[in-house]
């Protein structure tokens, strides 16, 4: 190793050894901790909108004293005595309960928006990459399932590598089965805002997260339905630098807007409120 | 097009090999087959290159056959067709992955591997049924959807999401019958369906067992354990509820007999159009939404 990188990052060790920083996923920046608390978690260089814990992305969306968890005890099962070349399924998901303190890759439950009553399902890319296991498709279909009983609109943020392959056809199906739960909706006309952050791709983005009534993302998140590593090697081409990310899927159509983290409560209630206006 | 021969030429050795496998089976007494296959094994049948494929079972099911083409929006993709189709006494609308028999014909069809437009034009045939007072009956013969800069410039993953949402509420019966290979988001994207049904030597899974492998085991020759581990052919999704009824196919596989193979097809389907028929709309929709709601498990 060339001595440069080494006394490199040495320094950035150092740097960020005394807890006071925190560096850029994207740009690399340094930030200073209490500023990146302060922007949550949005690079104030770059723009970048980092990754949010399910309960940091209820507490920045619900109003303060509003929200009720539901389903949370709903964990996965193992259906396929599923074992890879790194181990059992049961010990992978230990571990992600053990490190989010979650016991699925969903957080789901009731809340207000700006004084108006929803049902909100948020996900969390800690708990297995935020997979969609079926626990998570139950919770998901749960939580807009209670949409429709109690007729409150039903916002959903997505982030997620994919269906959880450890699961096999089950994982499969739970797309169905949540977008199921989304066409109850729209034949109530209940709302479905759906709102992408970073990254949202395979099964999740080819179900619930693309039908949204209102498709809303963060900027530059990752969003897109085939790996970019599978499409290179198919098309052996170079892609876009933009490719897959908020930017490309608005200018291609398939997003209604792209707001930025501090600006998303507003945005969600803004739109709700046109909901039965008159 | 350099590209789409080279995705073919990477998967020949596999099937290649299997194929070799399966000739000595095939010698040592057909009926070993059947009952002895690895999951591996059924893989390589599900991909035979002489499995029959659509244009083989239109040929021989359907009395008639109007292929409707064209998304109304884009193009008109050939991996994957439709258009009103008479098996027997039923008047349908078919849908279905369409595999070539030659290469030129899998190039021209990328290899069944449906753009957008594809799922679309699926869409805008059975919303078509719907109008019609028809019931769709959709073939299920892919590896996965395309996976392209094109595919993604034009929306992949809504294209198949808006399926999934209009076909669980589409309101006339809908039967999917995995044919061969059930690859994932672009199998289902066709295959929501009142009643699932696999040939039995087909496969249905989230990803194929290459794909598993490279990335649980980083490794793709690791395919086979990952093939036994998804629990991919048609007895263990019976097992877990994805799939309602097995067609068996004829000893050795659908490539042996070809006719027998759709014999056994055009039963099946005759004997689940004429049940799906005699349910009311609103009790059919509610038994749909209670399957796929109830597909899936975990604790709590």
């Amino acid at each position: 190793m060339p001595w440069f990188s080494k006394s490199g990052k040495e320094k950035e060790k150092k740097l960020l050894g005394d807890n006071l920083w925190v560096k850029c996923g994207r740009c690399g920046a340094h930030v200073f901790k209490e500023e990146w608390a302060h922007t949550h978690k949005v690079c104030p260089k770059c723009n970048y909108h980092g990754k949010l814990t399910a309960y940091e992305r209820i507490s920045l969306t619900i109003d303060s004293g509003t929200f009720t968890e539901t389903f949370a005890s709903i964990t996965p099962s193992d259906p396929l005595s599923f074992v890879d070349g790194k181990g059992a399924y049961p010990a992978k998901v230990d571990k992600a309960r053990a490190k989010t303190k979650l016991n699925e890759s969903v957080v789901t439950g009731a809340g207000r928006i700006n004084g108006i009553p929803v049902s909100i399902a948020v996900m969390d890319f800690r708990f297995l990459g935020g997979s969609l296991g079926s626990g998570t498709g139950e919770k998901i279909l749960r939580a807009s399932n209670y949409s429709l009983e109690k007729e409150v609109p039903l916002i959903i943020f997505s982030s997620s590598g994919g269906a959880r392959m450890q699961e096999g056809a089950l994982s499969l199906m739970q797309m169905a089965k949540t977008c199921a739960g989304i066409s109850r909706l729209n034949r109530k006309k209940i709302p479905y805002i759906s709102v992408l952050t970073d990254p949202t791709t395979g099964g999740v983005s080819a179900s619930f997260a693309m039908v949204g009534d209102v498709n809303i993302a963060e900027p530059g998140a990752v969003i897109g339905f085939a790996g970019r590593r599978v499409i290179e090697q198919t098309i052996q081409q170079r892609l876009p630098n933009n490719f897959q990310t908020s930017e490309f899927l608005l200018e291609h159509g398939f997003l209604d807007a792209i707001v930025n983290r501090s600006e998303i409560k507003k945005t969600l209630s803004g739109i709700l409120s046109y909901w039965n206006h008159n | 097009m350099t590209e789409k021969r080279k995705t073919a030429h990477d998967q020949s050795p596999g099937i290649g090999s299997g194929r070799a496998a399966l000739d000595v089976k095939g010698r040592n007494g057909k009926r070993q087959v059947n009952s002895t296959l690895t999951p591996w094994q059924t893989v390589q049948i599900a991909r035979h290159p002489q499995r029959p494929v659509l244009q083989d079972y239109i040929r021989m099911i359907c009395s008639e056959f109007i292929e409707l083409h064209g998304d109304r929006a884009f193009g008109d993709d050939q991996a994957l067709i439709g258009g009103l189709a008479t098996i027997g006494r039923h008047r349908v609308a078919l849908i279905g992955h369409n595999k070539g028999k030659t290469v030129q014909e899998n190039v021209d069809r990328n290899f069944a591997q449906a753009r957008p437009e594809g799922y679309r034009k699926a869409l805008r045939i059975m919303r078509l049924a719907e109008k019609f007072g028809l019931p769709v009956v959709s073939f299920v013969d892919t590896q996965g959807a395309s996976p392209g800069l094109d595919a993604e410039e034009r929306g992949q993953a809504e294209a198949i999401a808006r399926n999934l949402t209009e076909m669980a509420g589409l309101r006339t019966p809908i039967i999917a019958l995995i044919t061969g290979e059930g690859g994932s988001g672009g199998a289902l994207g066709i295959a929501v369906a009142d009643v699932v049904l696999m040939m039995s030597h087909s496969i249905y899974s989230v990803i194929s067992p290459e794909g598993c492998a490279s990335i649980l085991w980083r490794d793709a020759t690791f395919s086979a354990a990952a093939a036994e581990a998804l629990k991919l052919t048609a007895p263990s999704l019976v097992k877990l509820g994805v799939v309602d009824e097995i067609v068996e196919e004829p000893e050795g596989g659908a490539h042996r007999d070809h006719e027998a193979t759709a014999v056994a097809i055009k039963e099946t389907l005759a004997k689940h159009l004429k049940n799906l028929s005699a349910l009311p709309i609103e009790k059919l929709l509610n038994k749909r939404f209670q399957k796929f709601s109830s597909m899936g498990k975990f604790a709590r």
